[in-house]
This record gives structure tokens, C-alpha cells and sequence, in this order.
């Protein structure tokens, strides 16, 4: 009886930890884990890995080229680089995370309905979507942050919706897909009703795609986030964010060329990161390649 | 025919068709079949005969396309013509339905437990606790060993044989009087077959399940079935209890479908040893475009006159029927004498 418990357990594990062997296999992915990684750390203890305050002006040491006391420099107001960069990177997560939660949470139900009830819901569904699809994801999220006004709620607002119609997109056609699987029909004739279906079956065999999506949908955010900042229309100065930086880089780029490189380089790592990490995901997730 | 008051299944004039733009497609043409409680109906024939379409339209799992015409009664409620509200609370809890393909079937990201538990809390309102040990009872009564462990696995960690097992338990997880197979061993190696065909062939006898076993292996139909109906182009073509149908076949198709069955060594023997080839059925299964009135299988049949290619025959037992209550149907004007029939 134990042995046999014990048997069941391992091999349960054994399985689920298939994929994970096979995703740490991956090294491109795995390096943009750790890089991630990284990342999110960086955000989430900003005020503890600082080095100094990022707002915190220093009139004695402005445009200071990186040395031991300032490993990134100093901006034209003296401010910390290295600060300004991991702050900048919990504004960055935070829009990035946000933003694809906003879009799950209204793509993912459109979706499911639009993929699901097909007809008229499909048609309403579709049209929104590819309208929308129209515009690139960036003027998209402009525009709308345009709208809204600039904050760092709004470019949330603004970045979420662009993202909605690619969620809508994968949750219409996973559902497609699995709308036709034996065990969604076996479900029906079982008795199950629409939620049955719709909850227990069909979105947690659809998780991986989303899962995907997911990874995929942060670093885009994360540019997203910078560019509005760029433009003035996100993170207002003085509080710090990695667009915000490169946009008041601009005027410093002969003179004290760190101040554009340094965010420049975290926005390329933490994009090119979220996405190779993305791709191992989706190499290991989709079930058509099949490494079993 | 009026239907059968005793039948736990009655199904009368079932006709279904699929409109497209281009044309209308006769899948099943007037088929009608009774189920008494305990018994297993066979339905035979070949691919695209009707025999799964028909136990779809008895679900109720046919898509919006098709066109049912008939009554299916199940036990005293007439389902034909009800919508999905309605067939929700049957489906599962008084007819249930097993698949081809057991691989397939079962939703991979959950365990069996809760796949077989998800049934119970629908349609007997059991407690999450309740319910998963009521599938280890479920899991034990078909034949899964070690229950109590196997309930928290997941379907890949299942062998096809032992995954039917549990598309089985689910299907008959809320008592169903009704329990409608659809090739359930087709997908199965020969050693696995035999073992579900004795979980069903148990379920009959421990629980009173009536079956409807769609196949087309006559041997699966002489191994377990009581009755038999053979379709052929979406129309019923004969009923007989299954004794009866495999020592005289009246229809031709059935002779052909019989005698197109491997034996080993009794053919061979019968010709002097000597090599023989299997006898086959000349010509092609019809479109179903057309409801001709005509037989059918008439283009096929060696028996064939001018009448089979004018009139319908009618589903009916011959004057010399054995005459011993379960009666022997066929829908053919030229069938097999007793004596023809037995040879």
C-alpha cells in the first residue's frame, strides 16, 4: 500500500517534471529566465537594492561618467543611475504585469464567448478584434494614452487594451479547437452545460497557449511603458522610469552618453529575456511538438 | 408500430437528415428498435450506415444541421424534438454514452477522480468527499486495480484499455437504464477488448443496464449481444436475436456480411484445403441523396428482381417466423427460407 502510494507519487512527478527538465535544457530560455529573473527581483525590492534615493538630487556631482560610488553615473540633476534603473524597472513590471492582467481578464471571456457561441457573438467579437488589430499595437496604445491623459494608471489602461484583441485572437481559437475534442463531447454527452465545458474543460487545456501569451504580452508592455514615458505621456518626472530617463537623455547624448545607454540596455535585456523565456515556454507547452 | 410500454428504450420511425446547400443527406431512414431493461441491442453494418447517427439523434448530440423526424422514447419522456436544457439533465444520469476512442476522451489536465466525481455532483448533488469515493467504487466495479490510488492519477498515466475502464465508470457513474456504447473496442487490442466487453457484460447483470453496442465486429455482437439490428445505407435491414441471425440470416447483406467474416480453417476445409478467397459483397454502398423507393441493396443483391428495384419492402417478419415472441424482422422481398437460411 505505501510502496504503491509512493510508486504513484513519484511518477506523478516524474511526469510533471518532464517539462520542466526540458525547459532547462533550453539555455537560450533559461538565460532569459535568470535574466527575468533578475528583473522582477529588481522591482519588487527596488527600495532595498537601491543605492541611493532615485529622486534625490546631487547639484555637486551632475553628469558624473560611471565610477565605484556611482557604478551607472549620475543624470544632469546628480541623481543615481542605478537607482533610477531598478526603480524604473518596478515601473516598468508594474505596467507590464498589470497590463496583461487587464487583458486577460476582458480577452479571455470574449474570447471563450466568441469561440464558443460562434454566430452573432463571433461575428460582434471578431470585427472588434480585427478592427482594432488594424492599428499597431504601439499607436494603439499612443492613442489611447493620448486620450486618457498622461499618467502611469492611464498607460496602463492605454497598454492593457492595445492587448486585449491578441488574447481575444488565441482564446477564440483555442476554443475553436477544443470545441471539437473527444473529451469536450464526452463532457456534453455526460450531461455537462456550457460552464461545465467552457471552465473545466476547455480553459485549463487552453492554459499553456495563454501561458505563452502571457510571456510574450510583458515585454511588450514593458516597451509600451517606455515609449509613453518617452513621449510624456506615462511616468511624469520627476518620478523615475526607464523612458522617462532615455527621453531626458536625449539632450546629454555627446556629453554623458551612460544616461541613454544604461536604460536603453535594461529595456533590450528585459524585453529580449520575457521573450526567449517565452519561446522556451512555448516549445515545451505546445502540445504538437510533443517531447514527451 | 406503437411503442412498447415495457421498453426502457423505444425508438420509432428515427429518420435523420443533413441539409446543405447542395444537396439533403438521408443518414438513417425510418429505423425503429425497442431495448428492454438487462438486454444488449447490437447494431451492425458498415462505415456510413446510420448506426452512429442514430445513437447520436437518441443523445441528442447531433449538431443544429440535422433534421429528426420520429420519437425516441426513454422510459415514459419523449425526447426526440427536446433542446439542450432538457437532454442536460438526462444526459449522464439516465443515458449515457461511451466512445470509440478512449485516448482522447478524457480531459487530460484533470484527474480521473474528478472526471468521474464531476458526473456525481451534477446529477446527485454528492459533496466533493462523497464523490471521490464513490469513484473508487466505480473505479473497483470495472475493474481498475489499486482504486484508491489510480482516482488521483491523470489519464496519461493510463493505458487505453484502462482508460476505457474509466470512460466506462463515468458513463455509468448516476445508474444510467440506458448505456449506449459506440465502438467501445475498436480502438483496443483483442486482449483488452475481452476485458471490457466483461465490465460491460458485469454492468449488465450487477446493475440491469440495458446496452446499445454499435460495432461492426460480428465477433464483439456473437460475444455479448442478445439482439441484433443490421443497417445498410441508413435503413434498418434485419432484427433477429442474435442466435437466430447468425444460424439463418434472412437478408442477403446480412449472408454477405456473415460469410465475409474470417473462420479460421472452416472455409478452407469446405473447399478441400485448397486457398480460397474471402467472399465479398459486389459494388458500392449508394449516396444517400435519395430516398428511392426501392430496396437499397437491390444494385447489390444477387436475388434482385424487378419489384426490389420499384418497392420498398417492408420491415417485417415472414410467415415462417419461428414464432417465439422475440420476432425476426428483415426488409426484403426475396429473403432466406428457414431451410435456405440454414444452410
Amino acid at each position: 500500500m505505501t510502496t504503491a502510494l509512493s510508486l504513484t507519487a513519484v511518477r506523478s512527478r516524474a511526469a510533471g517534471s518532464a517539462k520542466l527538465r526540458a525547459l532547462r535544457k533550453n539555455r537560450l530560455a533559461m538565460t532569459g529566465g535568470v535574466i527575468a529573473g533578475v528583473f522582477v527581483l529588481a522591482a519588487l525590492l527596488a527600495p532595498l537594492v537601491a543605492p541611493y534615493d532615485p529622486a534625490q538630487p546631487d547639484f555637486g556631482n551632475v553628469l558624473a561618467a560611471p565610477d565605484w560610488s556611482h557604478w551607472l553615473g549620475t543624470d544632469d540633476l546628480g541623481r543615481d543611475q542605478l537607482s533610477r534603473v531598478v526603480f524604473g524597472a518596478r515601473a516598468s513590471m508594474q505596467v507590464g504585469v498589470l497590463a496583461v492582467i487587464l487583458a486577460f481578464v476582458v480577452g479571455v471571456p470574449l474570447g471563450l464567448l466568441a469561440g464558443y457561441y460562434g454566430k452573432v457573438a463571433d461575428s460582434v467579437v471578431s470585427r472588434v478584434t480585427d478592427t482594432m488589430l488594424a492599428f499597431p499595437f504601439l499607436v494603439l496604445a499612443v492613442g489611447l494614452a493620448a486620450v486618457l491623459g498622461p499618467s502611469l494608471t492611464n498607460a496602463t489602461i492605454a497598454i492593457g487594451i492595445s492587448q486585449i484583441p491578441a488574447v481575444i485572437r488565441i482564446t477564440r481559437a483555442e476554443t475553436l479547437r477544443l470545441k471539437h475534442v473527444d473529451y469536450v463531447a464526452a463532457a456534453v454527452a455526460n450531461g455537462g452545460g456550457d460552464g461545465t465545458v467552457l471552465f473545466r474543460h476547455i480553459l485549463p487545456n487552453a492554459t499553456s497557449a495563454l501561458v505563452v501569451q502571457a510571456t510574450v504580452g510583458i515585454p511588450a508592455a514593458i516597451i509600451g511603458e517606455a515609449l509613453l514615458s518617452f513621449l510624456g505621456l506615462g511616468v511624469q518626472p520627476p518620478e523615475p522610469s526607464l523612458g522617462v530617463m532615455l527621453s531626458s537623455a536625449q539632450a546629454f547624448l555627446a556629453p554623458a552618453p551612460w544616461m541613454a545607454v544604461f536604460p536603453g540596455l535594461a529595456v533590450v535585456a528585459a524585453t529580449l529575456a520575457f521573450n526567449l523565456l517565452g519561446d522556451g515556454l512555448r516549445d515545451v507547452l505546445d502540445p504538437r511538438g510533443a517531447t514527451r | 408500430m406503437s411503442p412498447n410500454p415495457e421498453a426502457v428504450l423505444s425508438v420509432r420511425d428515427l429518420s435523420v437528415s443533413f441539409r446543405t446547400d447542395a444537396r439533403t443527406v438521408h443518414a438513417v431512414d425510418h429505423v425503429s428498435y425497442d431495448l428492454a431493461a438487462g438486454e444488449v441491442l447490437a447494431v451492425v453494418g458498415e462505415s456510413g450506415c446510420g448506426k452512429s447517427v442514430t445513437s447520436m439523434a437518441v443523445m441528442g448530440l447531433l449538431p443544429p444541421t440535422a433534421h429528426i423526424t420520429g420519437s425516441i422514447r426513454l422510459g415514459t419522456r419523449e425526447l426526440a424534438g427536446g433542446d439542450d436544457k432538457a437532454y442536460g439533465k438526462i444526459r449522464g444520469k439516465d443515458i449515457a454514452m461511451i466512445f470509440q476512442e478512449p485516448m482522447t476522451s478524457l480531459n487530460p489536465v484533470l484527474t480521473i477522480g474528478r472526471q468521474i466525481g464531476e458526473v456525481l455532483r451534477r446529477h446527485q448533488g454528492l459533496s466533493k468527499k462523497e464523490a471521490r469515493a464513490r469513484a473508487v467504487e466505480l473505479l473497483d466495479l470495472v475493474g481498475i486495480p489499486a482504486p484508491a490510488q489510480r482516482v488521483d492519477e491523470y489519464p496519461h498515466q493510463l493505458s487505453g484499455g484502462m482508460r476505457q475502464r474509466v470512460m466506462i465508470a463515468i458513463a455509468v457513474a448516476c445508474d444510467p437504464a440506458v448505456l449506449i456504447a459506440d465502438e467501445p473496442t475498436t480502438a483496443l487490442d483483442v486482449t483488452v477488448q475481452a476485458g471490457i466487453l466483461e465490465v460491460l457484460q458485469s454492468l449488465r447483470e450487477r446493475l440491469g443496464t440495458a446496452i446499445v453496442l454499435i460495432t461492426h465486429d460480428l465477433g464483439v455482437v456473437a460475444d455479448i449481444a442478445d439482439r441484433v439490428l443490421v443497417m445498410y445505407a441508413g435503413r434498418p435491414v434485419e432484427q433477429a436475436p442474435v442466435d437466430e441471425l447468425f444460424a439463418a440470416p434472412r437478408h442477403p447483406y446480412t449472408r454477405g456480411l456473415l460469410s465475409a467474416v474470417l473462420r479460421p480453417g472452416a472455409s478452407a476445409a469446405a473447399d478441400g484445403g485448397g486457398k480460397r478467397r474471402l467472399p465479398e459483397i459486389p459494388g458500392l454502398v449508394p449516396s444517400l441523396d435519395s430516398q428511392p423507393d426501392a430496396c437499397t441493396f437491390a444494385p447489390r443483391c444477387a436475388r434482385a428482381d424487378e419489384r426490389c428495384t420499384t418497392a420498398r419492402p417492408g420491415f417485417k417478419s415472414d410467415t415462417d417466423d419461428a414464432g417465439d415472441g422475440a420476432p425476426h424482422l428483415a426488409a426484403c422481398w426475396h429473403p432466406n427460407t428457414l431451410q435456405e437460411a440454414a444452410q
